[in-house]
């Protein structure tokens, strides 16, 4: 099936087979292989992109959803080659070991920071507990994203 | 300024992982590309009658479909366990044949009975559901103890009974009439959970076969690439080591289940050779769960006798150990000199004795595991003291100390030596990070909220960095166990370090960096990390057993040293001075006392341009080095933990926990926080959550993320950290290793604040709301209290 979709702010035509999910239309067909699949059934977070503004995962919404969609993966959040707020605060707390989730969890947190740049710590565990993560114990990353909302308070959107 | 040893310097490899950029196996797409799928035994054990891949052959995209009787056919060999354990008896062990495709037997859920190989991972995968396999299911034997049982099935027939070995260690004699003249003896029958280890990327494997210069690449998820490339060469006889490159890239956590060399990649390799395609293979989830090597899975009797003042008099082990369907790697290792030899942990005990029998059974083989075998050995003793105490009514703080060993080097029962701690200094300090003093006014004000608050310690001693390699042959290890490492200054001075160390999580890339930048003043952008490619490292053991710090930045220090000695030659050359005078400060050999100087850039040119070298000196600026240790490291550590348990569900919280740890000296005190933080979860998961569990068929009923628990962000606590240091006198840096420090001390902690909590010490992990609610209505029924 032909899709169009929005993909880091550049349009891409595509012609998937129609159980072809997402994060293996990304990964594949797009060469976005910054998104990760861990568990493909939806439960370990890592494959989360932003579609249309909210955190999906990858695995679950197959690329035909995805048609006249913007999509924003892990490439897209630092636009010019500087690391975005979150980015830079997630390497100041140490907020990654093996790297492997990372992308599925600063996609969940950029989308949350967006739609709330005030979000209390105990909303940001709770979010990000729809992720897993099997090296940092989770604090730093908490840590990481109360420190990145100032960013995004300051208004705009601190990935662009 | 540099960022030297002690900096909390931020991570190189960060940039990459935040941006999406790293490079992960199956991120890897080779030239003529194809997708490798496996026929795998649905049953627990089954013979195999026959196999009919003509509907898969037929399917669209279908290269090939190879079997096992093929492979052999070829030479390739059998998998290996690379400790031969030594029974009592002094009979060697016996284990089952594991051959990479099975011939004849299927021995567990997921064992590899075929190969299928097509143009795209759909068609490999459809192809392989359409293998027919004619197979005849027999009886199947699960659980470790009954195994050994008069009339369980037979997993291999050269493994009569399925024993392994039975293995012992220290005075039984000794420890029988310490045992008898105690006046209190504390006994507990301990269940260690099976495990699965479940690094976040899967495992993965994409091998190129060259046939112009019949050579193969092997791009893969390994701990240690050239372990992995001399156990395809030497013993699965894939190719020899100089026609076989092993690159292990951006690795995504290994937790030790990315040491062993699987079947799948040995069966992609010779793919590969046979199909003239490059085989890409990725395991799913649901296939990770079925076949990367669980972890622990003991049954545990103790006793501990004590004489009347509290002080230990001897100790009994009796465990039971389930290997698995076949033995892994490091599988007979684990559960003898990597549990064994801890059985004394941070206390004088002079008698110790104890056996473990390894048994064969119906699941997929069980290896290291984060801490592997010391987990088990401090889980048995940390809560043998903390039952001793509430037995004895002693404070378990101070039944602890009354313990301690306290003077240096000091020789255990049970072979090791320990060189170095001081663990009334960690446990104070852990008692006062964690407020004990405050907890009675904290538990009564739980209580008020009607909640049951308790308190548990483990202070825990581990050991790392295997070694020496003399030691670890004599007591049966088929390698040596030290690191390699070798120095390149280039011509403009910056620095690439070579090391067999493999990162996969721990930093390597920034705390390598960092011991150049200590000993040149070289920014640690300027340095380069080369690991994970056995076409550019010559050699290295790779990182596994919290090694890395200990043995590979050893070797790096020894490297370092031989750059420095030349470097100072060529320095005192050029500025006319006695080496010995020279010193290297923020990036410029200097003589002391004076204004002469180099830069070190203009000390590496001078190198490579040789033209006014010292008489006889090769040009040039690189050095290499092997560093063998003379002995384990000893890291230890004095945990707390405290729970709040709800009564009405018996859902645990942890509330608060806090780590008092000795690593030694530290490199990067944020990495080391790090690891710290990702151990005591992974510990907290062990005591709470996880339990790999198979059904009495042999069927795995915990094979998904939604049926297997790990510790999610709304699980953990904050962690209040503390170090106390005391370095080892065995390595130039005084590293002990921080890895595994975490997952092997927490689990007593928490299992001995609920414990504490709940008034029962009738409770076996995972303390789940269900068993936490049972073992406390237990405790309560009139029946217990008869």
């Amino acid at each position: 099936m032909k899709i169009a979709l929005t993909v880091n702010g550049r349009p891409a035509a595509l012609d998937v087979a129609p159980r072809t999910t997402l994060a293996d239309c990304l990964r594949h067909a797009l060469g976005l292989t910054g998104t990760h699949l861990a568990c493909e059934h939806g439960v370990c977070g890592a494959c989360t992109v932003i579609v249309d503004g909210a955190a999906v995962r990858g695995c679950l919404t197959l690329a035909v959803q995805a048609d006249g969609a913007e999509v924003t993966t892990v490439e897209g959040l630092a636009g010019d080659g500087a690391l975005t707020p979150l980015q830079e605060a997630f390497r100041r707390h140490h907020a990654l070991q093996c790297g492997f989730c990372t992308a599925g969890i600063l996609t969940t947190l950029h989308a949350l920071l967006t739609e709330n740049p005030d979000v209390e710590a105990c909303e940001i565990r709770e979010v990000l507990s729809g992720n897993i993560c099997r090296c940092t114990g989770y604090i730093p990353i908490v840590e990481a994203a109360l420190e990145a909302r100032a960013a995004y308070r300051r208004g705009g959107d601190p990935a662009q | 300024m540099t960022d030297g040893i002690g900096a909390r310097a931020k991570r190189k490899e960060d940039r990459r992982f935040t941006t999406g950029k790293g490079k992960y196996t199956d991120d890897i797409r080779v030239e003529n590309q194809a997708y490798a799928a496996f026929v795998r035994c649905p049953v627990a054990h089954a013979r195999i009658n026959g196999i009919d891949a003509s509907a898969a052959l037929a399917m669209e995209g279908v290269i090939a479909v190879h079997t096992g009787p093929e492979l052999k056919a070829d030479g390739i060999g059998d998998l290996i366990a690379g400790w031969a354990i030594t029974s009592k008896d002094g009979s060697p062990m016996k284990t089952g044949v594991w051959s990479p495709l099975v011939t004849e037997y299927g021995r567990y859920v997921g064992d590899a009975i075929a190969i299928v190989v097509a143009e795209t991972q759909a068609q490999a995968r459809a192809a392989a559901e359409a293998v027919e396999v004619d197979f005849e299911e027999l009886p199947a034997v699960v659980v470790a103890d009954k195994a050994l049982e008069e009339g369980a099935a037979q997993v291999h027939e050269n493994v009569p009974g399925n024993l392994i070995y039975t293995w012992e260690l220290g005075d039984e004699a000794r420890t029988d009439a310490a045992m008898a003249n105690a006046s209190h003896v504390t006994e507990l029958d301990i269940v260690n959970n099976r495990l699965s280890p479940n690094a976040m990327e899967p495992r993965s494997a994409v091998a190129v076969y060259d046939e112009a210069e019949d050579h193969y690449t092997l791009y893969t998820t390994s701990q240690n690439p050239h372990v992995a490339r001399l156990v395809l060469s030497a013993f699965y006889n894939v190719a020899p080591e100089h026609k076989l490159r092993v690159i292990a890239p951006d690795v995504g956590g290994g937790f030790g289940s990315k040491i062993y060399i699987y079947p799948e990649e040995i069966a992609c390799l010779w793919a590969s050779m046979k199909t003239g395609r490059s085989v890409k293979w990725t395991s799913e989830r649901g296939e990770a769960f079925l076949t990367d090597a669980h972890g622990r899975d003991h049954v545990t009797k103790a006793k501990m006798g004590f004489d009347n003042e509290g002080r230990i008099v001897a100790f009994h082990v009796d465990t039971i150990a389930n290997l698995g369907a076949y033995a892994s790697l490091f599988a007979t290792v684990t559960p003898t000199y990597l549990y064994g030899t801890l059985w004394s942990g941070q206390y004088d005990i002079p008698a110790i004795y104890g056996t473990v029998r390894a048994v064969h059974t119906n699941t997929v083989p069980v290896d290291a595991y984060r801490g592997a075998g010391r987990p088990e050995a401090t889980y048995m003793i940390e809560r043998m003291m903390e039952v001793a105490a509430r037995e004895m009514r002693m404070d378990p703080a101070e039944l602890r100390r009354r313990n301690f060993i306290r003077e240096f080097p000091y020789q255990t029962q049970v072979i090791l030596a320990y060189d170095s701690g001081d663990f009334d200094a960690i446990l104070d300090k852990a008692q006062k990070a964690a407020d004990v003093a405050g907890f009675p006014e904290r538990r009564a004000e739980a209580e008020a909220r009607g909640k049951l608050r308790g308190l548990g310690y483990s202070t825990f001693i581990e050991a790392c960095g295997l070694a020496p390699s003399a030691a670890v042959g004599s007591l049966g290890a088929g390698v040596g166990l030290w690191e390699s490492a070798e120095v390149r200054v280039n011509p403009v001075g910056t620095v690439e370090i070579l090391t067999g160390a493999h990162s996969h999580g721990q930093g390597h890339e920034t705390t390598f960096a960092q011991l150049v930048s200590d000993r040149f003043g070289v920014p640690i952008d300027n340095v380069q990390i080369v690991h994970g490619d056995t076409d550019k490292v010559q050699f290295g053991m790779g990182t596994y057993g919290s090694r890395s710090g200990p043995v590979g930045m050893s070797a790096v220090m020894k490297a370092l040293d031989k750059v420095e000695a030349k470097a100072k030659k060529i320095a005192a050359h050029t500025l006319e001075a006695s080496e010995d005078d020279l010193v290297i400060e923020n990036g410029e050999v200097k003589v002391a006392g004076t204004d002469r100087k180099m830069g070190w850039h203009e000390v590496a040119l001078a190198a490579y341009t040789a033209h006014n070298l010292p008489e006889g000196l090769e040009p040039g600026l690189k050095e290499g080095a092997f560093f063998d240790p003379v002995n384990f490291s000893f890291p230890s550590g004095a945990l707390i933990c405290e729970v709040e348990v709800d009564p009405e569900t018996g859902v645990t919280e942890v509330v608060q926990f806090t780590a008092a740890d000795d690593f030694g000296t530290i490199i990067n005190p944020m990495i080391v926080e790090g690891q710290v933080h990702g151990g005591v979860t992974q510990g907290i998961g062990q005591a709470l959550l996880e339990r790999v569990v198979y059904d009495e068929d042999g069927q795995l009923v915990t094979g998904s993320y939604m049926d297997y628990c790990m510790p999610r962000a709304d699980d953990v606590p904050s962690y209040v950290l503390d170090h106390h240091s005391t370095p080892s006198p065995n390595n130039p840096l005084g590293l002990k290793g921080c890895g595994e420090a975490g997952a092997i001390g927490a689990p007593p902690a928490v299992i001995n604040a609920i414990t504490d909590a709940i008034g029962t010490d009738d409770l076996q992990m995972p303390a789940t709301p269900m068993a936490v609610w049972q073992a406390l209505a237990w405790a309560r029924s009139p029946v217990a209290a008869e």
